[in-house]
């Protein structure tokens, strides 16, 4: 215990001072525009990613409607902000807490499926949320929002990724979140020592939601314009990508996977058409050679460094901030 | 009452693409349990093959009905081809791995397909030629309208749907396929050749995806390299909406999604109609979760 403390605390301390680092960057121009938003939405994918690897990761519940909670968070906090004049951070949280009602909504029915049928059904989900956007006039139809005031800095970014990361972290590593991995491991054995499943799972889906919903909010203040289509199931798919590139189950490993993804797609804007196309063979080739992802399902800890090949599956004591 | 009946005419051939993609998604869910989001662009490559072949063709001078059927075998057979280099390179490799990179990597093979199409044919929509002339009949003296697209849609439907029962309950492939995909060891340990059963698999169904291009294409005239996106995930849901695995189940799944849609577009409701067909598919998947005729697999424990 003494050591997760310590490790915790290091952690901090070290993301502080990266925090402090590019504060200092951005504020005397190093950084450029580009840069700068890349930093942004590098924060906003680590916490669509962190959040998604509770549901996928730890629990084991196939879902692939993130970008629902995602726009539900996001049209949220930006209508709090553009009409009714709600502090910045209060619209995000509001946002964040909206996408958690839905998650509970939608995780009460659907998380009796398993598998593949909950990932359809998730999927069937995010898409029935963007098409009742896309038909609401009130939220700007097809065209969406615009002129949303872009309040998102670099210092409110980190603070919301930062808490993120720690809420979600410690939450794996307490009482629930042990019985969210056994019903990761196997559901039945997990519901005959007493867990009740349909409970956590619902927890972990609503947790997961309510951390979309707050990124989305922050992805929405970030640029100027949010629509219908930018939350599609292809949105999702992204999400989905950067936890499996990183490595299912670990939430270092989703912080890997969204720098990784998000950095491979700022720098093929250069080549628009070529873009995708070796963004496709990335995943292709990745998931052959390297099925687990980047960091496998191990957790990151530094003692990793020392020990080779210390590799123990569902290792979560991470102190991955 | 005739508004109505001519409504499900439309939905019917509309239903009729969705459940020739469908049988693609089942055929491969039920033999590997991988759900090929790389389907609906081998639909999308069927439909481009489709058209340069009728072009050609046309430009050579052969009649109408000629190059239909030309250009519908050269797609299905190009395609086939394509979907079996695809399972080698793509999905082989991963067959022992977790169920989720093999997801990753059907989507990652979806967007090599979409992407060097756009980049090799252009984003913009080409015009799909006519390649028959469309004909409008009235059925039995009422005023209820069939098209010659929709007559020819479905019998080319009929034709591939007899042709794949016959294949799947009477050819030695088709055994096998029913074996492997009912237990993949036990058909290993008969001297059943797996891989060329999956192979075989891949490869009927990306031709039946190639045949619903080529009539997606003459029916609604255009194509580009992303349409296969949305009558893919549709197909998909149509698939679920069956059973998957059954293929009874997808040619269900394809026609009753196909007259949901029309009618709910019908009666005016039309950027509802994609809102719709997922609904559907959530209140089944509550309902009966192995969709209308899977078979309810028992956990074991």
């Amino acid at each position: 215990m003494k050591n997760i403390n310590k490790k915790f605390w290091l952690g901090v301390i070290v993301s502080l001072i990266f925090y402090g680092v590019v504060q200092v960057l951005i504020t005397t121009g190093i950084f450029n525009d580009v840069t700068r938003s890349m930093f942004l939405l590098i924060g906003v994918n680590v916490m669509l990613a962190v959040s998604l690897n509770l549901i996928n990761g730890i629990t084991g519940q196939f879902s692939i409607g993130h970008a629902g909670f995602m726009s539900v968070g996001a049209y949220t906090s930006a209508i709090l902000t553009l009409d009714y004049n709600v502090p910045f951070v209060l619209a995000i949280v509001a946002g964040g807490v909206l996408a958690a009602v839905f998650g509970v909504l939608i995780g009460m029915p659907t998380l009796r499926l398993n598998g593949d049928y909950l990932a359809i059904a998730t999927l069937g989900f995010g898409e029935i949320i963007r098409i009742i956007m896309l038909n609401t006039e009130y939220v700007g139809g097809a065209s969406g929002l615009s002129g949303i005031p872009a309040k998102t800095t670099w210092t409110v970014i980190f603070f919301f990724t930062l808490i993120t990361i720690v809420l979600i972290n410690n939450f794996i590593r307490s009482t629930h979140g042990r019985a969210c991995i056994a019903i990761r491991e196997n559901e039945i054995a997990a519901e005959a020592m007493g867990i009740n499943t349909t409970l956590y799972k619902v927890i972990a889906f609503t947790i997961g939601a309510l951390f979309a919903g707050m990124a989305g909010g922050l992805s929405a203040h970030t640029f100027y314009v949010i629509t219908p289509g930018s939350f599609n199931f292809l949105k999702s798919f992204e999400i989905l990508v950067m936890v499996v590139l990183g490595g299912l189950g670990s939430t270092a490993g989703a912080i890997v996977g969204a720098v990784f993804v998000t950095l491979l797609y700022t720098y093929l804007r250069d080549f628009p058409e070529w873009r995708m196309i070796i963004y496709s063979i990335v995943l292709i080739l990745m998931m052959i050679f390297r099925p687990g992802g980047l960091l496998g399902s191990t957790g990151f800890s530094l003692k990793k460094f020392g020990k080779k090949g210390a590799k123990v599956s569902g290792d979560v004591n991470s102190s991955a901030s | 009452m005739e508004y109505f009946i001519q409504q499900l005419i439309n939905g019917i051939s509309v239903g009729s693409i969705y459940a020739l993609i469908a049988l693609g998604y089942t055929m491969v869910y039920g033999i590997i349990k991988l759900i090929n989001f790389a389907h609906g662009d081998v639909f999308m490559v069927g439909s481009f093959i489709g058209l340069f072949s009728a072009n050609f063709l046309s430009d050579a001078g052969l009649p109408p009905v000629l190059v239909l059927i030309v250009s519908l075998v050269f797609s299905m057979t190009v395609s086939a081809l394509l979907g079996i280099t695809i399972e080698r390179f793509a999905y082989k490799p991963l067959r022992k791995s977790t169920r989720i990179a093999a997801l990753i990597t059907a989507i990652g093979v979806s967007f090599l397909l979409e992407y060097t199409g756009v980049l090799v044919l252009g984003p913009q929509a080409q015009g799909f030629p006519d390649i028959l002339v469309k004909k409008q009949f009235n059925l039995f003296g009422t005023d209820i309208q069939v098209e010659s697209n929709q007559v020819m849609i479905l019998l080319v439907t009929i034709i591939l749907m007899i042709l794949l029962q016959y294949i799947v309950r009477y050819t030695k492939t088709g055994k096998a396929m029913r074996a492997v995909s009912f237990d993949m060891e036990a058909a290993r340990l008969m001297g059943i050749n797996v891989d060329r059963t999956i192979s075989a698999t891949f490869a009927i169904g990306s031709a039946l995806a190639a045949a619903a291009g080529v009539i997606f294409g003459m029916t609604y005239n255009s194509v580009d390299p992303l349409m296969g996106v949305m009558p893919g995930l549709k197909a998909f849901v149509a698939a679920v909406l069956g059973g998957i695995g059954s293929i009874p189940g997808a040619l269900v799944g394809g026609l009753l999604l196909g007259t949901v849609e029309t009618e709910i577009s019908s009666l005016g409701y039309s950027s509802w109609r994609d809102g719709v067909a997922f609904a559907v598919l959530i209140l089944i998947l509550i309902f009966k979760p192995s969709g209308l005729f899977g078979k309810n697999v028992r956990e074991k424990v």
